[in-house]
Order: structure tokens, then sequence, then C-alpha cells
């Protein structure tokens, strides 16, 4: 039996590696980790980097926690990072990760100039995708109802108005509004929007003000058109709303869009459109943000110079073209197809990067624990603002960003 | 036992319990007056991030924290005293609040919010999982013996599985339109949201927990019930004694330590409630101590965590605790000196 167990798994060893290094130009012989993100997009990446051999690839959606952690350690757990733009910012302020520049004049000759992530004239990070929350709308309920694609959001609670008279989904609206990161960001996009600023010059909180208040109101106005459960409504949930037929309109990651088509789960096969997120009063209601690696510090530069090469090529153009649909890629090959859409005319729109900050950090947390309180009815708009005001200022106070 | 076995016996059972239990302790209990903080600077920096076609460059003010020649981040101690049990317990909003009888604003505070969930959920928990218990001791006790072993099985089921995933199976059973919601809606004919308020959410965690605690108790139970005198239990059936006064006067009072055990045991356990919140994902309805403790400790986006304050929350937790088991501690120790 263990004879036969281990001549299996000799096969099976023999198999993967044989089958490895086809798809790869080389074979990586310097073990190589990876922490990342664990969405489709990394898991195309890592399959791409595993394919050079001696890679193992962590994928994790809480990445985050152990993150910081792992990279201060010497040597370092992990030799690639997956970050995106706030992640980047504990890594960065700790100086965890390092400097690229001589290893992308060595190998990096297919990056393009937009992939590159710099501070201070330092090269610290290379972006693969951009990613953004923007308007997906069912286009055969808006177009049998007569509805124009909303691009405000007063034309975005006329039409769930529309949508709800009609009675022809159980929710016009769905949204990612789980405390925590996803309200959070579900505020901070509608703010930025509305063109608040979160900030005075010495850090200190400023949303406590009339933008504030209309953002929290619109959240009260919405929310008669969605899921009375929606504080438990995450991404995935909201995802499989539209799948499911649930829901004819919600703000949305465009890394979700390619599920929308996913024959195996969807009753909404191209029926799904992308659109631009609704503009607040001042620019798009949504913010910027791109996924990419960096290479950990404390490991030797052989280390570095083979996990960057791995890192190459998990991003390159054949990994590109096998998973187009999969995510908003800004790596050479690329070519946008309709479910890029909503990002782009985003972008296209204004829509600002998502201002990553140590304050924000804090900021975000304290929004994401604070706003629910308005949601349920619990708190009026200023009380929820000044509460959120308060958290901020304790915890930043704590933290050391002011006095 | 001579002092020297029992030294020999208890001795790597304390050092382990100092080690493992009273230093964190301690940890926890200094770190809770001091606050340790990076130092920061302001920087004006040029930053390059990709834009959906062409790569943007803006002059920013970058706030970041000094680091030292050895590239470690340079930071403050201080100590604090008090400051952090008052950042958590914000005495002075409680008590404006309570002064004016405005319970709803009371419960805007995240700290009373969460030790009056707590507390209720751990007393109502309390002899309905003593309850339950019980009656499935007694029950398998007096079901023939072909069937004990199957009964048994079934019974001890809810106790072997891990209780984020037990929260989780409950969730997925009425979120949305799940089997269970979609069941009731169906029998009561009306929209039923589940995860839409704060107390049928707590109706479905005092549920689970019952669900999940219940069989722990009953095999404490059902081993104290095989004990049972049974020439007391005759001469009480000669005495004319019902079955109800039989349980009242004899059982009951021959279980009663055992009830303590599992009393305490459940109110160790129930007051830390924490995998309910995150496997119902409730943080917006209704939170506990023990989330909050968690909450703090969390690094947001961009790394910054409360320890000060999370070690605060903690031992304000264990306070908790101790003052909750004080009762029943009292009476274990009478019990203990009368019978000597």
């Amino acid at each position: 039996m263990s004879i036969l167990r281990s001549a299996l798994m000799a096969g099976m060893l023999a198999f993967v590696a044989s089958g490895s290094w086809a798809a790869c130009a080389y074979n990586n012989t310097i073990p190589v980790k990876s922490l990342s993100a664990g969405f489709e997009a990394w898991k195309a990446v890592t399959g791409a980097m595993s394919e050079c051999g001696n890679v193992e690839a962590e994928l994790d959606q809480e990445f985050r926690l152990k993150q910081p952690d792992a990279f201060a350690a010497s040597p370092a757990l992990y030799q690639i990072g997956g970050v995106s733009n706030s992640t980047l910012v504990p890594l960065l302020n700790a100086k965890t990760i390092r400097p690229l520049d001589d290893l992308i004049a060595k190998h990096g000759q297919n990056l393009r100039q937009n992939q590159l992530i710099s501070v201070d004239g330092q090269i610290w990070a290379i972006a693969m995708m951009v990613n953004a929350q923007h308007l997906m709308y069912r286009s055969d309920i808006l177009a049998d109802l007569g509805i124009e694609v909303p691009s405000t959001y007063e034309e975005l609670l006329a039409a769930a108005a529309k949508v709800a008279e009609a009675n022809v989904v159980e929710y016009p609206l769905g949204g990612t509004w789980k405390p925590g990161f996803n309200i959070g960001i579900e505020f901070v996009n509608l703010y930025l929007g509305h063109g608040g600023e979160f900030f005075n010059d010495d850090l200190t909180p400023a949303i406590n003000n009339e933008t504030g208040v209309a953002v929290l109101n619109l959240l009260g106005e919405m929310k008669q058109y969605m899921d009375p459960e929606i504080l438990v409504s995450d991404s995935t949930y909201v995802q499989q709303q539209f799948q499911q037929g649930k829901i004819a309109m919600a703000n949305l990651w465009a890394t979700r869009a390619a599920a929308m088509d996913d024959e195996a789960e969807s009753t909404v096969v191209g029926k799904v459109v992308m659109a631009a997120a609704p503009n607040g009063s001042t620019r798009p209601s949504s913010t910027l943000w791109w996924d990419g690696i960096v290479i950990a510090a404390n490991i030797s530069d052989e280390e570095a110079e083979a996990a960057f090469q791995v890192a190459l090529e998990g991003m390159d153009s054949e990994m590109v073209e096998a998973n187009t649909e999969v995510a908003v890629w800004l790596i050479d090959g690329y070519v946008p197809g309709r479910l890029a859409a909503g990002a782009a005319a985003t972008a296209a729109n204004g829509a600002l990067p998502y201002p990553a900050s140590p304050q924000m950090g804090v900021m975000l947390n304290s929004l994401g624990n604070g706003v629910p309180a308005f949601v349920t009815g619990d708190k009026d708009a200023e009380t929820t603002l000044a509460d959120i005001e308060a958290e901020y200022l304790t915890k930043a106070r704590e933290s050391g960003l002011i006095e | 036992m001579k002092p020297r076995t029992f030294a020999a016996f208890v001795g790597p059972s304390m050092f382990l319990m100092l080690l493992f239990i009273a230093a964190p302790l301690i940890s926890v209990l200094s770190q809770s007056f001091y606050v340790t903080q990076s130092v920061f600077e302001t920087v004006e920096v040029e930053v390059c991030t990709p834009g959906f076609l062409t790569q943007t460059c803006e002059i920013e003010q970058r706030t970041q924290p000094i680091l030292d020649d050895d590239g470690n981040q340079v930071v403050n101690t201080e100590f604090v005293g008090w400051t952090s049990y008052r950042n958590v317990l914000r005495m002075g909003d409680a008590w404006d609040a309570l002064s004016s009888f405005d319970w709803s604003k009371f419960q805007q505070i995240d700290f009373w919010k969460a030790l009056r969930f707590t507390l209720t959920f751990t007393l109502i928990t309390l002899p309905l999982a003593i309850g339950l218990g019980l009656l499935l001791a007694i029950t398998v006790n007096n079901v023939t013996q072909a069937l004990k072993g199957q009964i048994i099985f079934i019974s001890l089921l809810p106790f072997i599985i891990t209780p984020v995933i037990g929260a989780l199976s409950i969730r997925w059973l009425f979120i949305g339109d799940g089997i269970m919601t979609a069941l009731l809606e169906w029998w009561l004919q009306r929209d039923i949201a589940m995860f839409a308020q704060a107390w049928t959410i707590e109706v479905l965690m005092l549920f689970y927990r019952v669900w999940h605690v219940g069989p722990f108790a009953f095999v404490v139970f059902y081993a104290g019930l095989q004990t049972v005198n049974n020439d007391t239990l005759e001469s009480a059936i000669i005495d004319g004694a019902s079955r109800f006064e039989r349980l009242r006067y004899v059982i009951i009072p021959h279980l009663m330590p055992l009830i303590v055990f599992v009393a305490l045991i459940h109110l160790m356990d129930s007051y830390r409630v924490f995998e309910e919140i995150v496997g119902f994902a409730s943080q917006a309805h209704v939170i506990s101590l023990q989330w909050l403790t968690y909450d703090f400790l969390t690094p947001d986006e961009a790394g910054n965590r409360s320890v000060s304050r999370a070690s605060a929350s903690a031992m304000l937790t264990m306070v908790g605790i101790v003052i909750l088991l004080i009762p029943l501690l009292r009476k274990t120790w009478k019990d203990h000196r009368s019978a000597h």
C-alpha cells in the first residue's frame, strides 16, 4: 500500500514538474514564497508564477493582517508580497520592502511606465491591474422600463424608484455595506465624489460637515431600495445577488465583473452591463485602486532577483491573454473588453486614486465601525459623524499621528 | 500525600500556569497603562501611481514614521495611567446619558452596548443550557438500553462542531433566502429578514449557543445520574413521591455540585462570546466585549492598532468574569467549609 502510494506520489510530482516548466521561460532554482490576496486575478498571477518551479504561493483575503509582521522578520517570511495602494502603506513606512530600480533596469524591459509605483524618486512596487467600484446594471430591466443609465445619484435613486414600482426584482439596489472595510469605502467614495476633504492640515478630522451629512442622508435614501439585510452584504454577497437575479443595480468592484458572465453560477449571463460610477456633486463616487507586487527588503540579493524574475513571469502577456476577463490589467498585451468599460469610464470621468496614508487607515477604520449606527437608525447624522471623529482622534493620538 | 510528592505532581502545572497565564496577564495589565506611539513626520514627495491609461504623478504631503539608523521605527512609550480605560469606558458620556435617563444614547457607546449584550447573552443562556442538559440527561437515562447509544451520539454532535463553523452554518440557513428563512416565510406567509435587526440576530445567537453547549451539560449530568442512590429513590417511591417530587427533592440536590460546576464553566465561556459575532457578521447590530478587544487589536489598512485600549478592554472583560463568578465561588467555598 505504502509502496503504491509513494509510486503514485512520485508519478504525480513528475507530472506536475514536467508540466510546469513548459509555460515558464526558465527554470527557477531558488525557493520563493509569496503572500497576496486571494481573488481571481491573484490566482491567475500566482498560478503563472508557480510554473517556474520552486514557488509557493499563499493566497489569503486577510493577508494584510500578517503582511507587515511577516515582512519585518529577518529574514522575511515571504519574498514576494501582493499589495494594493492601501496595504502598501505599512510596508513602505517600515521600509521592509526594497527599491526595485536596479532589478527593473536588469529584467524589466517589458514593463510599462504606467505599472511603476514610485515614491520620492524610487520605484517600490510593480502594479499589475487597476480596480475600482463602478455601476453594474441589468441592461434588460433598464431597457424594458425605458430608464437611461444613471450617471448621478439623483438619477440612480429615480431609476431605483421606477424599478421598485415595476416590481421586477427583489431589490432595485445592491451595495457593499458590511461594517468595516466595505461600508467604510462606500462612505469614502461618496464623500470624495461630493468634493469632501477628510482632514485639516494638522491631521485632525474634518468630516462632520454638510458634505458628511449629505452623504449619510444619501445612504439613508438608498437603503429603502435595498435588501433589509444590507449590513451583512459584502462584495461576494452582492455578486451572488446579481447572479441570482435579485438586484438590478449596484456599485461593485471591477474584479467581480467576470463572475456575472460565469455560466456555471450566473442566471444573468450577458445581461449585466458595466458603466461608470455615478457622479457625486463633484466627481465620480469611486476611488481608483491598483494591485501589484513588492519584494521584501530583509532577504539576500540573489533571492530578491529570483523573486523579481518569478513575479515578472507571473505578470507577463501570456498570463494576461489567458485571463483577459479576470481584471483590468495594466500589463502589455491586454485588450480591454466590455467588462472593463465601467472601470475605464470611471477613471475617464476623473475619479481620484484612493488617498492611502496612515491617517486614512485610521479614518477608514473609524468610518467602517461608525457609519452602520446611522444606517440602523441608532444615531442621527450629526451624532454619527461626531462619534466617528471622536474615535478617529482617540486612535490617531494612540498611534502618534496627532498630539 | 507527602509534600514532596505533591509538589512534584503540582509543580509542572503551576509552572506552566505562571508562564502561560500569569505572565501574559501581567504583560497585558502593564500594556493597558502605557501607550507606544511611532514618531511621524510629514514630508513632501512625488508619488506616481497608475491611471487607467497613463501614469499620474503628484507632489504629495506624505505622513510617515521616522526610522532610526537601523531601519527601525522610532517609538515613544509613555505612561498614560487610566487614559486607555477612560477611552474604552467613556464614563463621562455614559453618566450624562444615564442621568438624563436616555437608554438609547447610553447604548451608543461601544463598551456599554457590548456589555449589555454580553450580560444578557450570558444570563439568558445559563438557565437554558442547564435546563436542556438536564432534560436530555433525564430523558436518555429513561430510554431503553437499545436506543441509548444512538441518542447519546446524536446529542453530542453539536458539541463536536467547531464554534465558528457552527455559527456560519446557522447563518447560511437563515441569511437572505436561506432554507430556514424560506421555510418560515412559507409558514407565516410574510417576508422575513433575520439579519436586518438586532433582536432576531440575538435570538439566533442564543439559540445557537444553547444548542452548542447543551451537550456538555448533558454529558456531565448524565454521568451524575449514574451515581444517584437507588435506595433513596425507591424509598421515595414507597413514600408516595411523584416523579416531579423525586426530581425536585432527590435528583437535583444530588446533582447540585455538578450544576454549579457547569454554571461556572458556562459563565466563563459565554462571557467571552465572540464566534457568534464574527460568524453572523453582526457588528452593525450586536457586539460583545471580546469582539471589542479583538477589534481594537486588529490593524487597520495602514497597519495602526490600538494595543493599549485592547489591553484595557481585555482587563475589563476579566474583571467582569470575576465579578460574575463571585456568588458561585462563595457558594462552593461555603459548601466546602460546612462539609469539613
